[in-house]
């Protein structure tokens, strides 16, 4: 594998970006038609890259398995996109955006990408509005703000509760309208089943189109993964049901080193689990801790309806031990603080996993009308789920697996350790650190796809001038050949299992052991567990129906595999970093009041895996990080 | 039509849950599971499209497949499921179509020009809160399918009326309102989708309660753009 370099430039944080901007190379107007550039994915950061990038005049070709790129998980994103825009005269800026950031990640990302990711925020506003997104707006006219988690200005933008869903249909329409010009070709349907790698440098993909079961290679001049987060390992996540790590995994066996692979985030506010069936979990925003207030009652086993417990005798939790935050505290410490009071037996409903997240003091402030106008939609989503009526009485609560901050290792330029494999959005690993603070996440994917990775790509494609290749290379050919084994063979087991109960039960494995608490001990038992998981689904899994059809059972087996192998290197992962940092809690690292311990003298770095080979343990590297701007220290909420 | 037998179903389980477990069991005995298209199972993604007893969506108003309940249906019933019908949307498999004309309307002018890095600061532009929850209001849209599947006629113009309707009440897509109406009103044609009688079906089987009254906005620019392309200066002026 190629050393870490992170290659950042020199020179003050503020004047970073601009100086590298002048030092890349270009590629000259007229030749950029020559290049292809392979984009997978069309979520935000996908979308927005393919469309800016054939803007830009180069050729390009956008994958995704859905059936329209509109259909992205990103469509799902509820509450809002933060930028230090100050509209509010709060006292927001750049800088402030940027502390956030690094304070919220709990001092485990790169500053330099940070403080980029907060000066680009404010582009990303200006650009979503020209393309005509609907966001939110005060009777002037003028745009609207709201609060989320880790921060104390109003900083979020949105577009009711359905904010991914304009902005991703924002990035579409774009998309769209160069593939109207001839700029973009897609492939919908189409699964990216392994990465080719040519000399050293990522210059195609191998992919499956899901309907005829084709296999076939695309290449290209460089390759860019914007295929999104891997918490589905988990089984039940907030994420869609088709979100996978197939893609970046993949390229990971290619030689792209994964980074922080432990690094999860548990959201707070989720509805709670119900039953054996359950398919996924649905969030319930962050938004809505603007004006819920969270609370257990202080009696344990107290069986009375929560609007009979009288305010003396409830825990608002939150305010009791973060006064500063509230009920705004970061999700990391928010999830925590959940568990905790439900493992002191204060937890309500079934099985007494969930906590109160109540409106009632908001309705008597505000009227019911506005907390209609700000969440309505979401309290539709819950009473459609629970039969239960928010306006009426509280919602019950309980944290799920929603974002994975880990991903592949890339550099300044987001190229990862493959040259010419960039990576985009949330399957990078760049900018949040252990733990990322809400509404940033869609700010991360836009940043990345219409503002960076168009800029530093074209210094890529200048200096290393890939030149010519056919599907004819032995390299290419032994890929789509391997691509080809693989799948025969899962259809070829004809066990006994399902996929799903194997997915499940690797699902119960990482929330047990590598869930929102972590010890030694139960990280060394799944080590153990899933290995033999992994042994079974291979001699005794059974993936019915054929390969030149439409198989989504095949699909999902595929995908399964690759959770299989990534759970074992999220929990190794969890095992070497011995300290507590944001969305890793490991149980032995805590202080007194149980806050998160770090140890910045022997953790201060991101931890990037290299693969040595089927069932051989990965060797990490370490990427040391500074802190110049933002001084290390014990992050407080309090 | 084939007959499936669904049992240990709870009232709190989803539509697609109940569909799981079916498929779980088939797969237990070795069979092909029923293809059907589903992703986020929270109503915004709107992938999933099934007839239930031959209504889109089902039974339930303003609510897509993925949020339906089986609360909604007593135990023991037979449900009917079918995939979308429409002349526009071939069928790929078992419950699945192919919804790709939908972004071909979009790519033929549901969109306003600007290029990455041309937009002036985001407040410079006002918008009363009204224009903008209107606006909004259409912008929802899925892109499901219902409206077509649930049309007498097959029409795709809940579909198109909602894009036309969000872009043109803003400021930031005046430029290009006229030549949009057309282009995507000559799109659905292509595509075989059939032309609209209001029925009204498409607004009861939208789940996002999209209004027909985005239907007459877009006839009302188009009928516009249409009087004006013999003089093709006042399209482009306005
Ligand atoms: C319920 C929910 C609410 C959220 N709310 C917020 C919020 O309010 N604010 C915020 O900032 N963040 C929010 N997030 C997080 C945020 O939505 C995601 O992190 C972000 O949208 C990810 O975007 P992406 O472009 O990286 O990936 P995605 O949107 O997941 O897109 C992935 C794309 O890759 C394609 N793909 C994947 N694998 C393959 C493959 N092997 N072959 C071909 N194509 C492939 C898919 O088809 C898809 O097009 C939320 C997340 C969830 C789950
Ligand atoms: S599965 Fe996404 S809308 Fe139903």
């Amino acid at each position: 594998m190629r050393p870490l370099e992170s290659r950042v430039p020199s020179g003050p944080i503020e004047q970073k970006w601009d100086k590298h901007r002048f030092e890349m190379k270009l590629v000259n107007p007229a030749n950029k038609r020559k290049y292809t550039v392979l984009v997978v994915g069309s979520g935000l950061a996908g979308a927005s890259a393919a469309a800016t990038l054939s803007e830009l005049g180069y050729n390009v070709k956008c994958f995704f398995f859905h059936d329209s790129p509109r259909r992205a998980h990103s469509i799902a994103a509820q509450g809002g996109i933060n930028a230090a825009k100050n509209y509010r005269n709060d006292g927001d800026s750049i800088y402030r955006l940027f502390y956030d950031t690094v304070k919220g990640g709990d001092f485990r990302s790169r500053e330099a990408n940070v403080y980029r990711l907060a000066q680009v925020s404010v582009e990303i506003i200006d650009q979503c509005v020209a393309q005509g997104v609907p966001f939110a707006r005060e009777y002037g006219g003028l745009l609207a703000n709201r609060s989320f988690g880790g921060a104390q200005v109003s900083r979020t933008f949105y577009a009711r509760g359905q904010t991914g869903q304009q902005l991703l249909l924002g990035a579409y329409q774009q998309l769209e309208k160069e593939i109207g010009r001839g700029g973009v070709t897609v492939y919908p349907r189409t699964e990216m089943l392994d990465l080719i790698v040519v000399d050293g440098q990522a210059r195609g993909i191998v992919t499956r189109d899901t309907v005829s079961g084709r296999i076939s290679s695309h290449l290209g001049d460089a390759v860019v993964l914007g295929t999104g987060g891997y918490g589905n390992v988990f089984y039940l996540s907030t994420n869609a049901k088709g979100s996978n790590a197939t893609a970046i995994w993949r390229a990971h066996k290619r030689g792209a080193a994964f980074a922080n692979p432990c690094y999860t985030q548990i959201h707070p506010t989720c509805i709670p689990v119900s039953g054996e069936y359950q398919s996924k979990l649905t969030l319930m925003s962050e938004s809505l801790r603007n004006d819920g207030r969270v609370w257990v009652p202080r009696q344990k086993g107290d069986q009375r309806r929560p609007e009979q417990i009288p305010e003396n005798e409830r825990d608002y939790y939150l305010e009791r031990k973060y006064p500063s935050f509230g009920n705004l505290a970061p999700r990391d410490i928010a999830s925590r603080a959940a568990k905790e009071a439900c493992d002191q037996g204060l937890g309500v409903g079934e099985g007494g996993l969930g906590v109160y997240l109540d409106f009632a003091d908001a309705i008597k402030r505000l009227g019911e009308q506005t907390i209609r106008e700000r969440y309505g939609n979401l309290f539709q989503m819950y009473q459609r789920i629970t039969d239960e009526n928010p306006f009426v009485g509280p919602m019950r609560i309980y944290p799920a697996v929603h974002y994975t901050m880990g991903g592949l290792w890339v550099d300044y330029n987001l190229m990862s350790t493959i040259p010419g494999l960039h990576v985009i959005g949330e399957a990078n690993f760049s900018d949040h650190g252990a733990n990322r603070l809400g509404a940033s996440a869609l700010m991360q994917g836009l940043a990345d796809g219409y503002f960076v990775l168009p800029a530093t790509i074209g210094d890529y494609l200048a200096s290393s001038k890939p030149g010519r290749i056919d599907t004819d290379h032995p390299d290419v050919r032994q890929a789509e050949t391997e691509v080809t084994e693989s799948t025969s063979k899962l259809l070829g087991i004809k066990g006994k299992r399902t996929v799903d109960s194997f997915h499940r039960e690797l699902g119960k494995i990482m929330w047990d052991h590598c869930g929102m608490a972590r010890n030694a001990a139960g990280l060394q038992r799944a080590l153990q567990l899933i290995p033999e998981l992994r042994a079974e689904f291979w001699s005794n899994v059974n993936v019915p129906g054929s390969h030149a059809e439409l198989n989504q059972a095949l699909e999902k087996a595929g995908r399964v595999a690759d959770f299989l192998e990534l759970g074992e290197l999220m929990c190794a992962d969890a095992l070497h970093r011995e300290e507590s940092c944001g969305g890793h809690f490991r149980e032995e690292y805590q202080t007194g009041d149980g806050e998160a311990l770090r140890n910045d003298e022997l953790f201060a770095y991101a931890a990037a895996w290299e693969y040595c080979g089927a069932n051989q343990p990965e060797r990490m590297h370490r990427e040391p990080l500074g802190f110049e701007y933002v001084q290390l220290a014990q992050r407080s909420y309090k | 039509m084939v007959e499936y037998d669904a049992g240990d179903i709870g009232p709190d389980m989803s539509f697609l849950e109940m569909l799981d477990v079916v498929n779980e069991r088939l797969m237990e005995r070795g069979e092909v599971p029923i293809a059907f298209d589903h992703d986020c199972r929270e109503g915004i993604c709107g992938s999933c499209s099934l007839m239930i007893n031959g209504v889109a969506h089902g039974p339930e108003r303003g609510t897509a497949t993925c949020q339906l309940h089986m609360r909604s249906f007593a135990d023991g019933d037979t449900i009917s499921v079918e995939p979308w019908r429409a002349r526009a949307f071939p069928i790929v498999k078992d419950l699945v179509v192919d919804r790709g004309a939908f972004d071909r309307i979009i790519q033929a002018g549901g969109y306003i020009t600007a290029p990455t890095g041309s937009a002036r600061d985001a407040n410079t532009i006002l918008i009363s809160k009204d224009t903008v929850d209107t606006a909004m209001d259409a912008a929802q849209c899925i892109a499901c399918g219902a409206c077509v599947a649930a049309c007498p006629n097959g029409s795709a113009s809940l579909f198109t009326a909602s894009k036309i309707t969000h872009l043109s009440l803003l400021p930031q897509g005046q430029p290009e309102r006229y030549g949009r109406a057309l282009r995507m009103v000559a799109q659905m044609d292509i595509e075989h989708f059939g032309g609209c009688t209001l029925y009204g079906e498409c607004q009861e089987a939208c789940p996002k309660e999209i209004s027909i009254d985005t239907i007459t906005r877009m006839n009302r620019d188009f009928l516009r753009a249409t009087l004006s392309q013999g003089h093709g200066a006042i399209a482009r002026a306005e």
